[in-house]
């Protein structure tokens, strides 16, 4: 196990940056995702990790070494990759034990490690089969273990889990995050899939066209996004542009036009400044939808009109006009559904929201 | 009505193309001593007198090892150029590629030709190296379009996984993408072997005199007359050029089928 670092690293392929400028600390034995959209660098950044690509500038590390001279199958790195690559000539067994042939073990701690991390993926009994004889999710499994016996220093994972199911991929997520803590092995998890990257995370980096937007932990991350793009990519979010009436170390008050005056608490709007633009940022499930005549309460409140109901099951989300804006509230289904052309009160607590600096 | 047009047909368009190929393998067990009809009766006489003509038996071992050395050859050249078109970014990938296509665009004769003048020009004299390297060139390019064609469809990932897992490059090649390509590698060298034990054109151009192959030796004998033993060598032809391939594909196919 060891912590991974990256210094002022560039990657650039002919005239097309990937990578800009980029600083990251993965601590030892933790487990950090890096979550974007197709293209954000997410995947070269793992790559230039892993060594199968070359930093244009900067320097990685991983533990005390510099390893940007060190050629891959010299950094002792255990890699899943999105298709698990298994080598399909080979039975499970030797899938298994192929990386422990070019670490000096003994045939019978060979044996004993490969059953051990057959055990630990729940699948003691393959071993003589072949990849092609076992399902999606159990290849998965297999090339976790195949990553994983020969003790990597850091797992990388790449979208591991993008192949698999929607039932499926849920079970491996959680089986995934059981055996990263069992093991304690540092692992860089990369996915296009925030629900993944919320769940299984110590520490969240959302990039966006090469750079990173904001990183912390997942709750962190998703109640106080830094920047539109996080609000955005990260849950379904509301995202109005204001002016800022007012700040002072207690609070930032916002004019949001039908919404009426919002007054945030500071740390919800750190970047805000008194007269200048800004935007408002409500999550969908932040924003409740009630019967026009309720009684109010302490949260703000505006009248709206629904005008698509989309049904979920266990929820519904609404898009609701109010004034020349549409908002989108996701709420739990408590007994009856709002239909298209009611008009409903729509409330939130201003602590929910945050604000962002306006762009331009 | 059209159909049975056609049917017939398609039966006229085989009788055409493989009768006279079973005329000659039937011939080959007629015990007529002019070596054509009418059957006088069945006999494997023609193939002991081939088996005590000393020259045709010399046509056959240079045969044999002139189709062996250049199926090896070619194999490795023809692997060695597919990985580096298709795993490697070279400068000038496509034109590199379509040169090495090109001996089997451009005739036979011209190809011949012009590689004799080339090693006249150097004052190279004609030997079996320079046999050897003319099959070699010509059947290169059958060796590179079948492994080229395999080797992309095998993806890189295997060699990264096998490298992330402590391989370096060369081991990964050998454990890993060659083990994969094996069923491409063994099609190329049978093509190779059967290419150079069938190729008469080239041959008469480059082989050295003293020096026959099957082929040239069957051309050779022609002149004279139409010796019956011609119809057993053809009959032992048929069965190494149809037959090797055959049971090279299906070897192929049975490995492939283990991976799949």
């Amino acid at each position: 196990m060891s912590s991974v670092s990256l210094r002022n690293i560039v990657k650039r392929f002919a005239d097309f940056t990937a990578v800009h400028p980029m600083f990251l600390d993965i601590p030892e034995g933790s487990f950090v995702t890096l979550l974007g959209p197709s293209g954000c660098g997410k995947t070269t950044t793992l790559r230039m990790i892993a060594g199968l690509l070359d930093p244009t500038e900067g320097e990685i590390s991983i533990g005390e070494q510099l390893v940007n001279n060190i050629p891959m199958h010299k950094r002792n790195l255990g890699i899943v990759f999105q298709n698990y690559a298994l080598f399909p000539h080979k039975t499970i067994h030797d899938n298994v034990a192929f990386g422990l042939k070019y670490r000096n073990v003994s045939d019978a701690e060979v044996k004993r490690r490969v059953e051990d991390v057959l055990e630990l993926v729940q699948l003691p009994d393959v071993g003589s089969r072949y990849p092609n004889q076992l399902s999606g999710g159990q290849q998965q499994r297999i090339a976790l273990a195949r990553a994983i016996v020969i003790k990597p220093d850091v797992l990388l994972l790449d979208e591991p889990l993008s192949a698999l199911d929607a039932n499926l991929r849920e079970n491996m997520r959680i089986e995934l995050k059981r055996i990263q803590e069992k093991t304690g092995i540092t692992t860089v998890f990369v996915t296009h899939d925030q629900s993944e990257a919320l769940a299984m995370s110590d520490k969240l980096v959302v990039m966006s066209e090469g750079r990173i937007e904001q990183v912390g932990a997942p709750k962190d991350v998703y109640d106080n996004p830094e920047s539109s793009f996080v609000a955005d990519f990260l849950g379904t979010s509301n995202i109005i542009d204001v002016n800022c009436e007012s700040a002072d170390k207690s609070g930032v008050c916002v004019d949001a036009k039908h919404l009426g005056s919002v007054c945030l608490p500071r740390e919800k709007a750190r970047n805000a400044s008194a007269g200048l633009a800004a935007k408002l940022v409500i999550r969908a499930e932040k924003l409740y939808l009630v019967a026009a005549d309720t009684p109010s309460d302490l949260r703000s409140s505006v009248e709206g009109v629904v005008e698509t109901v989309d049904y979920q099951g266990q929820a519904v989300r609404y898009f609701v006009r109010v004034g020349d804006l549409q908002l989108q509230a996701l709420n739990m289904i408590d007994n009856q559904p709002f239909n298209e052309g009611d008009t409903v009160s729509l409330r939130f607590r201003p602590q929910d929201c945050v604000a962002l600096k306006g762009e331009g | 009505m059209g159909w049975s047009i056609i049917r017939v047909w398609t039966v006229a368009v085989y009788l055409f193309m493989f009768l006279p190929v079973a005329v000659v393998v039937l011939l080959s067990f007629n015990d007529n001593q002019f070596g054509s009809f009418p059957i006088t009766g069945f006999s494997f006489r023609w193939f002991i007198e081939l088996w005590q003509n000393d020259a045709i038996l010399r046509a056959f071992k240079t045969s044999i090892v002139l189709g062996a050395l250049t199926a090896l050859i070619s194999t490795i050249l023809g692997v060695l150029a597919s990985l580096a078109l298709v795993r490697y970014k070279i400068p000038g990938r496509n034109l590199i590629s379509t040169l090495l296509i090109a001996p089997i665009l451009v005739p036979e004769v011209v190809l011949a030709v012009a590689l004799l003048l080339f090693l006249n020009f150097l004052s190279f004299h004609k030997s079996f190296l320079l046999l050897l390297l003319g099959h070699v060139i010509f059947t290169l390019p059958f060796v590179v379009l079948v492994v080229q064609a395999r080797l992309v469809s095998i993806r890189r990932d295997y060699e990264e996984a096998a490298m992330s897992l402590g391989a370096n490059p060369v081991q990964a090649f050998f454990q890993i993408t060659l083990p994969l390509l094996a069923p491409a590698v063994f099609a190329g060298m049978l093509f190779a072997f059967t290419i150079s034990f069938d190729d008469i054109t080239g041959t008469l151009f480059w082989k050295p005199g003293g020096i026959e192959t099957v082929p040239t030796q069957i051309f050779s004998m022609l002149r004279n007359s139409i010796s019956p033993e011609i119809n057993a060598l053809g009959s032992i032809m048929i069965i190494l050029t149809v037959g090797l391939p055959l049971i090279g594909v299906g070897i192929a196919r049975r490995i492939a089928m283990k991976q799949h």
